[in-house]
């Protein structure tokens, strides 16, 4: 057992109201510069639609993540790493800015210099990319709240293979939207397909990263990652993803988008995972397989052979106890009602959501508190929202998984709605979906109060543990996490419990005169 | 040997090699961050799909065919019997073949430069500089495969002139009298190319050294440590 922490996050679908504040805040920190115009580390796309960029989810078309070859090993989808060099002049599967947007300005100096007169003057798009006027044919959201209806929606790759009709009449239009940042995957297939070696997983927290002074922005990243969040900066040629708001999530803060979020959707926390069965679990046969593989990953925080093994591995104890705290251990696995989005992709996504139940409670319940549970149980399949289609999204189309998650949201509103207003307390209710009435209502709290200290535990980085990255100067810069390791000397490891001091004669004076020449000139 | 020889055939070289280590040198250290293929991928992908691949793999076999021609001594072709009638068909096909790949796509990716409004906004003045420079230097190499060595009954032979000279640079004894009496296309080719070789540390041209062969064998998933582990426990 290799026990890592990775900070990850849930998002409650059913309290999104789709208003891109967390958009918006992440582009103002983030990507409000020349070069990342279009960049979007957050977006939030409406479902059905066809997403940004347009169409991400077909891997059909863009070839991202993994599959399975015939002998059942993992391999990029893509194509390994020869067929990379030898098609490194020209990348066959990446998109092109008008996949996800030409962006554009205003002319706004118009409005404010026109002369008076009798029109009020007009400021033209021009295009960020050219300078020119330009005609606005798509942009971010473009099919936001299923505009655009019929001519756009039906594009949407989740819709393939539903075989109910799809509704899009206005009446019966089935609708939800969809917030999307980097899932920091345990086994993230833009690292694998960096040729350069420039994108990493940091093992303390397991944020995804790209190194600028590595990257030399051969766009392998942007077309091997199948949720299309590695980006490419056209002003300085290099790949740039959601960082996670790193250095928030180091002084213990949560990421701007969830620290902004409106609806409170979003939460934040640590999962314990056992690295030695990362790449087990993203090869099993059946793609259904593959979200019961990825919690079988997950560690149980109050095991306390977990524990132990987690403290062995150099993990801190104030991190150990954050894992027990962690809402997305409680949503992810005490409860199982949050799911990755696309585990076919086999990248085992950090970023799970708790499926959308709105449309038919708000159906069921018009009449006020008096639904039956049971009604309630039947109605799921009458969803507004296609089963079907949250299968596709989040399961890998496993429609009974998705029927089981609904349930347990549907008897937590049931159980709490009649003891909060009627005052009963049907203890069957929670039975019925394998849970007790006070996990339900923990969960309700969680879920529906949401306070901030609940919503966001987040162990603060431990950067004294720096120092001691001054005790391995001297030691085998070679023996790191699948390296060739210990440079050959018969130790398995140099001894770094005290400080080396360098003798002098024996330091290599020319790296300190190219240090103060690089930094006098 | 006159002040102009000497300029030519011996400070120019030198001058262009110190500038081209040096640079690199320094680009290193000073710009990491600049140091990229500046692809334009994102606003154009069908002609580059094609031109790309011609133009690097005809210009990797070009680079190829110099390093065989330059650094290889006749004296040691000949030793492994091989005649100069067979070097010069070798090298009059293979060079006429890599030379037309790399023309077709660099004429792919001049005409997408010139003619995609978001492509050209990107191009900076030192692209300008490469682009002129590529030009001069594809065009005359064209010239002396074809003109000079597969279509002519008399080809001209340069491994007796320009790759004597260019190995006398490497040792530092210049040998100018080599070069001085050379086919007058293949000197302005030499000087300008020296001209090329003092401008790639400053240009994109860097990412011709960052050919990425370590990610053959490497292993997918990279992990970076931030804070060393605690001591004496196991990674």
């Amino acid at each position: 057992m290799r026990v890592k922490a990775q900070v990850s996050m849930v998002m409650n679908l059913d309290k999104c109201i789709g208003c891109h504040t967390c958009s918006v805040t992440c582009k103002q920190v983030w990507t409000n510069r020349p070069g990342t115009e279009y960049v979007w580390f957050n977006n939030v796309e409406t479902a059905p639609g066809q997403g940004f960029p347009r169409r991400w989810s077909d891997q059909e078309r863009w070839k991202g993540g993994w599959e399975l070859d015939r002998r059942g090993r993992l391999r990029l989808r893509a194509g390994g790493q020869l067929k990379k060099l030898l098609t490194i002049f020209s990348n066959p599967d990446l998109p092109t800015i008008d996949d996800y947007y030409e962006p554009f300005t205003y002319d706004y100096e118009t409005l404010v210099e026109a002369p008076l007169g009798k029109r009020d003057p007009v400021a033209r798009p021009h295009s960020q990319l050219t300078g020119k006027p330009m005609e606005v044919e798509w942009g971010p959201n473009w099919d936001e709240g299923l505009a655009g209806g019929l001519e756009s929606a039906p594009k949407d790759p989740h819709l393939q293979g539903i075989e109910e009709e799809v509704r899009m009449t206005y009446e019966q239009a089935f609708m939800f939207f969809l917030p999307r940042i980097c899932e920091h995957c345990l086994n993230p297939s833009c690292v694998a397909s960096c040729p350069s070696g420039a994108m990493y997983k940091r093992e303390e927290d397991g944020i995804v990263l790209v190194d600028q002074d590595k990257c030399r922005g051969w766009r392998y990243c942007v077309s091997g990652c199948p949720y299309k969040k590695v980006y490419f900066n056209h002003n300085t040629g290099k790949a740039e993803k959601c960082t996670l708001c790193y250095p928030r999530i180091e002084a213990g803060q949560p990421t701007i988008c969830s620290e902004t979020c409106v609806g409170r959707i979003r939460y934040l926390g640590l999962v314990l995972y056992d690295a030695d069965r990362v790449q087990e679990a993203a090869s099993v046969p059946d793609e259904r397989d593959l979200l019961a593989a990825q919690r079988d990953v997950f560690l149980d925080p109050e095991d306390p052979a977990v524990r132990e093994a987690a403290r062995s591995a150099g993990i801190p104890e104030d991190w150990i106890e954050a894992a027990r705290r962690s809402p997305v251990y409680d949503l992810a696995m005490r409860w199982g009602v949050a799911l990755p989005l696309h585990p076919e992709f086999r990248t085992l996504p950090m970023v799970w959501y708790v499926p959308p139940l709105s449309p038919v409670a708000a159906t069921l319940e018009t009449d006020g508190y008096e639904a039956d549970p049971d009604d309630v149980f039947g109605a799921i399949d009458n969803l507004r929202i296609p089963l079907e289609y949250l299968a596709n999204l989040l399961t890998a189309g496993d429609v009974d998984e998705i029927r089981s998650v609904l349930r347990r949201l549907a008897a937590m509103r049931s159980y709490m709605r009649k003891r909060e207003v009627l005052g009963e307390t049907d203890e069957a209710v929670p039975g019925r979906v394998g849970l007790s009435g006070p996990e339900l209502e923990r969960m309700y709290r969680l879920l529906a109060i949401a306070d901030y200290g609940d919503r966001y535990v987040i162990p603060q980085a431990h950067a004294e543990l720096g120092q001691r990255l001054m005790q391995e100067q001297g030691g085998c810069g070679l023996d790191f996490e699948d390296g060739p390791g210990n440079c050959g000397a018969v130790d398995s490891r140099p001894d770094t419990s005290s400080p080396r001091v360098p003798v002098d004669g024996e330091r290599f004076h020319l790296v300190d005169l190219l240090t103060k020449g690089g930094r006098g000139s | 040997m006159s002040a102009g020889e000497i300029f030519l055939w011996i400070i120019v070289p030198y001058v262009a090699m110190t500038t081209f280590v040096v640079g690199l040198w320094w680009r290193y250290r000073t710009d990491k961050f600049g140091w990229t293929s500046h692809s334009t991928q994102i606003f154009e992908s069908k002609i580059l799909g094609w031109a790309g691949p011609a133009f690097h793999y005809g210009a990797l076999a070009a680079i190829g065919g110099h390093v065989i021609g330059l650094m290889v001594p006749k004296s040691l072709t000949e030793a492994i019997g091989m005649s100069e009638s067979t070097y010069r068909w070798f090298s009059a096909i293979a060079g006429a073949v890599a030379g037309a790949v790399c023309v077709a796509g660099f004429v792919g990716l001049v005409y997408r430069r010139a003619t995609d409004p978001r492509v050209r906004r990107t191009t900076s003045r030192i692209d300008i500089a490469v682009y002129f420079l590529l030009v001069v230097l594809i065009g005359l190499g064209c010239l002396m495969t074809f003109a000079h060595n597969l279509l002519t009954t008399n080809p001209y032979d340069y491994r007796d002139s320009v790759s004597e000279w260019w190995r006398s640079l490497l040792t530092f004894q210049p040998d100018v009298e080599a070069i001085e009496g050379a086919n007058t296309v293949y000197q302005v080719h030499a000087i300008v190319a020296w001209a090329f070789w003092a401008l790639f540390p400053f240009s994109r041209l860097v990412h011709a050294l960052s050919i990425p062969l370590q990610y053959l064998g490497r292993p997918y998933i990279l992990y970076r440590r931030r804070f060393a582990p605690a001591p004496g426990r196991p990674r």
